[in-house]
């Protein structure tokens, strides 16, 4: 039986080379992370990157087509279910039993991981209280509003304390005031040293809780740091964005050539950005594209984020990832 | 035990949102009725229920256990409450025998709804009842684990359904209930000796009638067999098609 250590520095999952083909899909694609007890790693990407297939793969619901995991050391590639003890998932879907109660739901789920019946009663009261689901605890699963539901999956999730707890897109589609809710609790968690794989697509909830952040893109783990490294790399950047009129021709050449510390992008026909690593002298710019009869009817710093290093990293607009996602609320 | 612990929880479950509902212990009941009514409309003298008894209790059995592992499996993997069951830490092996009791036990139940039934219009006296429990016993468990087999084969619940009268009913005609055996032409016949129903039924033909064919023990065995082949092959099938 594995067990976990609870020394900080030791890593709880660690991924080699994993990778999973589905017929002509290359999901996911020589994928290497560890993650250490008692952080919160962020697996971040866009649609279709791999982000489910690879938490599926790492508490068994998926069988690698190549690669390691190994959970505390141990590897566990050939029979996950030696470490399914250690684990909490929190899938994108909910999975719990539409004809069951809230309660009966999560005293099930408890009796999975073998909690006794007073155990998981008490156990499953306290959850309930703290996901405000106590008045609808009788109530059937199936006539539980999407965010009533969403937070019973996460509910049923944690139930048996679990050291590790996966949990993709927790806050997808719910309300402003419970998503903050489960990110308070996500948080909770952290501080009782409770190891947490998130994927999500909200930068702002990866950039408040996790600590060290993966970005995957087609299958590919494109990069991983530590949230403040991340940031500090384009930290240094300058990013102004230009609103002109007045322009008809593209002077990003011109520019350019005349400008060569900074980089320039044309974002739409109004709209010009600059990026540079050395603090920008404004007056020389708007000085040049008036010269060419253009006015610069604004001009905005912009701080970069993680947003950024997300677009850097992978050339996605998160505009459009978001709106292809939300279909329900915002989980700001 | 821990895993106990899951075990009884998930039988418990599985009996009080599937088999104790009212249209399935309803039907544990009209089964069985209609099974017997049909063959007294059928014949023009009086039927003699005591030969029809152990076909009867073989039906029911038959059709009470693998109709409902469409529900239990196939039902809650489509809905995916099944991966649930899939990421708990207890062996696959004791995790099907979870989702299986139950079909078993209920398979039980409705083989007696006839026993019942014939109690009340025929003497039951000199039936060997040890012999009947077996058989029922070990028909329950061979008919759910084909229920398995066909549920963990199909991804959606009315292919369990159709695929699973395309087994029960040539097991119906060709297992000796209806004709003997002997007058089946020899292909078919060769065919009754791999339904595991065939064993089942020549059991309870002894049990009750005193006429079995077969030693019991061969019965016995056989039926064992196809036990344990159609569970290993259902659970490796839920290792290779679920855990993809
Ligand atoms: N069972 C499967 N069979 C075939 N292809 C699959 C299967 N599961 C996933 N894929 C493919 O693998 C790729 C990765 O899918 P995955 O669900 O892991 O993405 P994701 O990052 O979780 O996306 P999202 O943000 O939309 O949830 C996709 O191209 C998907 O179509
Ligand atoms: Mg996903």
């Amino acid at each position: 039986m594995i067990t976990k250590m609870n020394d900080p520095g030791t890593v709880a999952i660690e991924a080699c080379g994993l990778t999973k083909r589905f017929a002509d899909v290359l999901a996911v694609d020589r994928v290497d992370f560890d993650v250490r007890e008692g952080e919160v790693f962020g697996f971040l990407g866009p649609n279709g990157a791999g982000k489910t297939t690879t938490i599926n793969m790492l508490t068994g619901l998926a069988r690698p087509t190549a690669g390691t995991i190994r959970y505390f050391g141990r590897d566990v590639t050939q029979n996950r279910k030696k470490a399914q003890h250690l684990m909490g998932v929190v899938p994108d879907e909910s999975n719990l039993y539409p004809e069951l109660t809230g309660h009966e739901n999560l005293c099930f789920c408890a009796s999975l991981y073998g909690m006794r019946k007073r155990e998981r009663e008490d156990r499953a009261r306290r959850l309930l209280d703290l996901f405000d689901l106590a008045d609808a605890a009788g109530r059937k699963f199936a006539v539980y509003s999407k965010g009533m539901k969403r937070k019973l999956v996460i509910a049923a999730g944690i139930i048996h304390n679990p050291p590790i707890l996966f949990l993709d897109e927790p806050t997808t589609g719910i309300d402003v005031p419970s998503a903050r809710q489960i990110r308070q609790m996500l948080a909770d968690l952290k501080s009782q040293g409770t190891t947490i794989f998130l994927t999500t697509h909200y930068i702002e909830e990866a950039e408040r809780l996790c600590e060290r952040i993966a970005f995957i893109v087609d299958g590919k783990l494109v990069k991983l740091d530590t949230l403040n490294n991340l940031v500090r790399d384009i930290q240094n950047q300058h990013v102004v964005e230009f609103t002109l009129s007045g322009c008809d021709t593209d002077l990003t050449g011109p520019l350019q050539n005349a400008f060569s510390d900074g980089t320039f992008e044309r974002i739409s026909d109004t709209v010009l950005r600059m990026r540079t690593d050395q603090p920008v002298h404004l007056a020389p710019l708007v000085r040049f594209l008036e010269d060419r009869s253009v006015d610069v009817t604004e001009a905005r710093i912009i701080r970069p984020s993680l947003e950024d290093v997300f677009v850097a990293v992978t050339g996605i607009e998160l505009e459009r990832m978001r709106s292809e996602k939300d279909k329900g609320g915002r989980g700001r | 035990m821990k895993p106990w612990i899951a075990y009884w929880s998930i039988l418990r479950k599985d009996m009080r949102t599937y088999y104790l509902k009212p249209p399935n212990v309803s039907w544990g009941i009209i089964f069985p009725l209609a099974w017997t009514l049909m063959f007294f409309i059928k014949s023009d003298s009086a039927v003699d229920v005591r030969s029809l008894l152990p076909g009867v209790m073989a039906l029911s059995i038959l059709f009470g256990t693998t109709s409902m592992l469409a529900v239990t499996v196939t039902f809650e993997k489509k809905g995916r409450s099944f991966d649930r069951l899939l990421l708990a830490p207890i062996p696959l092996e004791l995790l099907m025998l979870a989702k299986t009791s139950g079909a078993v036990f209920f398979g039980t139940l409705n083989a007696f709804v006839p026993v019942v039934m014939a109690a009340f219009v025929v003497d039951l006296g000199g039936v060997i009842w040890w012999q009947v429990v077996v058989a029922v016993v070990l028909i329950a468990v061979s008919s759910t684990f084909l229920g398995l087999f066909i549920a963990v084969a199909v991804s959606e619940v009315f292919e369990a359904q159709t695929f699973s009268n395309f087994f029960r009913f040539p097991m119906v005609f060709l297992c000796g209930l209806f004709f003997p055996v002997e007058v089946l032409p020899l292909p078919l016949r060769t065919l009754s000796h791999a339904i595991p129903l065939t064993y089942g039924a020549d059991m309870l033909h002894g049990g009750v009638n005193h006429a079995a064919r077969m030693p019991i023990v061969l019965s016995v065995a056989v039926l064992l067999g196809f036990c344990a082949a159609l569970f290993l092959v259902s659970l490796r099938n839920i290792r290779q098609k679920w855990i993809t």
